[in-house]
């Protein structure tokens, strides 16, 4: 005899559709409710501390994790950092970004800035200035470069946290120390001479944008005249440092120094470039300083200068890179934030970062507190940055960057005066943000 | 699809265009239309809907980073997308993946229909093993074909890396598509071969005709609507490629197609009215695409349906 509930029995079969069925819509609340319930609890853990979310990319060296761990320590009770993780690449982090802050996603609380997008996120309202006490604390001793960077139309948005610049990285057991203005043309005629690559970074991407920028204000122009007032500015890119700038990267993609992986290097796979042993220079930032302890003999050799001049005797401006933390305008804790952004800032996690991730501070007293033995270029890094040309801020620098990469790719076939007059032309529409990019 | 197949005529005879409906027909066409209001309401949520308003952005100057300036510009976006060098280049580079991996596919797929039509063991296996590629998401596919031939990436691709000139990234990402979406092909290719009477390739075969004559006098003929479906199809799915494209050069080195400049405009940039004018732009080379083919080409999507 059978029990009438075993499996295979017609009553089994239809009470276990029925149960399946429910288990079904269980788990279809469970899948629509979770993050509805995620998101309800992200502003407060609970106790009744409220928990300040910071969305920022994943960084080596641990210096993100460090200042949360610090601020958390040091603000109990008060406030509880949560660090959010945003996509690897920067175009990536802002893409995520804005698509949520234009929705008024109220569950990002702090973040992640990289400089060029103050002026941007500021003036499309997803930001909130810092009140003026705390604005007069965080600019104090701030270097003037890194402090422009946070600032948009006289109020500070983003505060201050690390900063970078790219110098030139050289091998001392091939060639001699770069003397007074060394020129980009110097550069890449040695390495032809030698046989031997110059690594810079050449993809479509933001790092193309930086190295022209870089090259375009250090041969005496600019991008934008006024860039704070937005779509009112005008383009500069006067021709004569223009082509210059042009002249300069064509000179390179065109010669035997080109890394024939030109066209896709970034900052990371020019590292990897340099670390392979045939090239004798490379322009990057210096985090990969650390990365050549790796590679059997390369850090002892490895040499650094200023970025090269592109007007013999007319000093280099060189890039500004690294990150501000600004507040977003539909957190639901603004008082917190200021004070937990202040305390991200504070001058030892800056150490930390430096000494530990390679980014420089923004206070220029504290290159002297850094320690030689882990970041021995830390003077020239200073002058670099104090000298350094910040990229346009104006609200529309994506489409700018946009506009640059589209005009200068490939860089092998720039044709200096023509690509000048493309690139004036389209940088205008991008300018006000209506060119098809 | 269903409002291009060829409308049957309903019940009730026709006499000088106007239909003489007896009760019957009229409580049967009531009851038709109360059982299609549903799918119709559905259709008008999920198509029309979104349609008309992305030509309403499309006539609006409306970008999310600029939200104070925003206002009507009528037709100048549009003027905009099309003086632009940009969406030139996208459409010759969407339109020449579009016809080579198309040819490519029709006469891969068409020897794989071929070969699994004829397949007298190990049926079971051989299917499977064509369809493989399909089943994994074009995602990982372009993940991997990127991976192979990019040096710095452990592949290993022996010559300089391709994905670092246009025309290269260009065939690169032509051979990702055929190699995932082949199979898609054959499928519709095997399933018209079917239809194709075995009488007429044994009578061919009597009559002396060799292989090569019996394909291409015989079994072709006999399935073309087959053809231009699976044509069809394909065709209008390689013209809104995207995935492969964003994947392998994110639009490096003048690579972008169509979907990919929408993508900018719309995600990148938040330019809702740019960025919608070109989804509509995309959409009418779609709905010309399918015009051309149903009309031209005559392709008889009711055929394949079985509805005939």
């Amino acid at each position: 005899m059978r029990p009438a509930d075993t499996p295979g029995s017609a009553r089994f079969r239809q009470a276990s559709r029925g149960s399946r069925r429910r288990a079904l819509a269980l788990v279809a609340t469970g899948v629509i409710a979770a993050p509805l319930m995620a998101a309800c609890g992200s502003s407060s853990n609970g106790s009744g501390v409220p928990t300040v979310n910071w969305y920022i990319g994943a960084q080596a060296g641990g210096w993100i994790e460090n200042a949360v761990t610090t601020c958390n320590a040091q603000n109990k009770g008060k406030f509880s950092i949560k660090q959010q993780d945003l996509p690897s690449r920067a175009t990536d982090q802002r893409e995520q970004l804005v698509r949520r802050l234009a929705a008024n996603d109220s569950s990002i609380d702090l973040i992640g800035m990289d400089v060029i997008w103050t002026a941007e996120f500021a003036n499309a309202g997803w930001l909130k200035a810092f009140p003026e006490a705390a604005q007069a604390k965080l600019s104090d001793g701030v270097l003037k470069g890194p402090l422009a960077s946070g600032t948009y139309q006289g109020k500070l948005y983003a505060a201050p946290f690390t900063s970078n610049t790219q110098l030139l990285w050289y091998r001392k057991d091939k060639v001699g120390a770069p003397g007074k203005d060394f020129t980009w043309g110097q550069m890449v005629d040695q390495a032809v001479a030698k046989q031997m690559q110059v690594q810079i970074q050449g993809a479509q991407a933001e790092s193309m944008t930086v190295t022209f920028n870089t090259l375009l204000e250090s041969a005496g122009g600019t991008f934008v005249n006024d860039p704070s007032k937005g779509a009112d500015a005008s383009i500069s890119l006067a021709q004569k440092p223009t082509v210059l700038a042009l002249a300069a990267l064509k000179k390179l993609a065109t010669s035997s120094a080109a890394n024939p992986e030109l066209n896709t290097s970034n900052e990371d796979s020019s590292r990897a470039a340099f670390e392979k042993g045939n090239s004798l220079y490379e322009i990057n930032y210096p985090f990969i300083y650390p990365s050549a302890a790796a590679v059997k003999g390369l850090q002892q050799n490895l040499g650094w200068a200023r970025y090269p001049e592109v007007v013999a005797g007319a000093k280099s401006r060189p890039p500004l890179g690294g990150f501000n933390i600004g507040i977003a305008k539909h957190s639901k804790h603004q008082d917190v934030d200021v004070a937990a952004a202040s305390c991200i800032v504070q001058d030892s996690n800056q150490l930390f970062a430096a000494e530990n991730g390679g980014n420089p501070p923004t206070k220029g007293a504290l290159f002297d507190k850094i320690s030689k033995a882990k970041y021995p270029f830390a003077d020239v890094m200073r002058d670099s940055i104090n000298d350094a040309a910040p990229r346009p801020v104006t609200p529309a620098y994506n489409d700018i960057s946009l506009a640059v990469q589209e005009t200068l790719v490939p860089l092998s076939q720039i044709n200096p005066e023509k690509t000048a007059n493309s690139l004036r032309t389209l940088a205008k529409a991008a300018l006000k943000s209506e060119a098809v990019l | 699809m269903t409002t291009l197949a060829p409308a049957s005529h309903g019940p009730g005879t026709r006499r000088r265009g106007k239909p003489i409906l007896t009760d019957r027909d009229k409580a049967e066409r009531r009851l038709g239309l109360r059982l299609v209001a549903p799918a119709v309401i559905v259709m008008l949520a999920v198509t029309v809907y979104p349609i008309c308003y992305s030509i309403w952005l499309s006539i609006q100057r409306y970008n999310l980073r600029f939200p104070n300036d925003h206002k009507y510009v009528w037709l100048s976006n549009y003027g905009k997308i099309l003086s632009s060098s940009v969406f030139w280049q996208d459409i010759r580079n969407t339109f020449l993946i579009v016809v080579v991996s198309v040819v490519l596919e029709l006469i891969l797929g068409l020897a794989l229909a071929l070969f699994m039509h004829r397949a007298t063991f190990g049926r079971n296996i051989v299917r499977t093993a064509i369809l493989l590629p399909y089943g994994i998401i074009t995602v990982v596919s372009a993940f991997a074909f990127q991976f192979a031939v990019s040096p710095d990436l452990g592949g290993f691709w022996p010559w300089s890396p391709p994905l670092a000139g246009h025309t290269s990234s260009l065939f690169v990402i032509i051979a990702t598509e055929v190699w995932k979406t082949t199979p898609f092909m054959s499928l519709l290719l095997l399933a018209g071969l079917a239809t194709v009477p075995n009488d007429y390739v044994e009578a061919a075969k009597v009559d002396g005709a060799n292989a090569w004559q019996r394909l291409i006098k015989v079994i072709l003929p006999n399935m073309k609507a087959a053809v231009l479906v699976a044509v069809l199809f394909r065709t209008l799915d390689a013209v809104r490629i995207f995935d492969t494209v964003f994947i392998q050069t994110k639009g490096a080195n003048k690579t972008a197609t169509l979907s990919q400049l929408g993508y900018n405009q719309l995600i990148n940039q938040l330019n809702l009215g740019l960025g919608s004018a070109v989804s509509i732009l995309l959409f009418l080379i779609v709905i010309m695409v399918a015009f051309i083919f149903v009309k031209g080409f005559k392709t008889d999507l009711g055929q394949v349906r079985g509805e005939r």
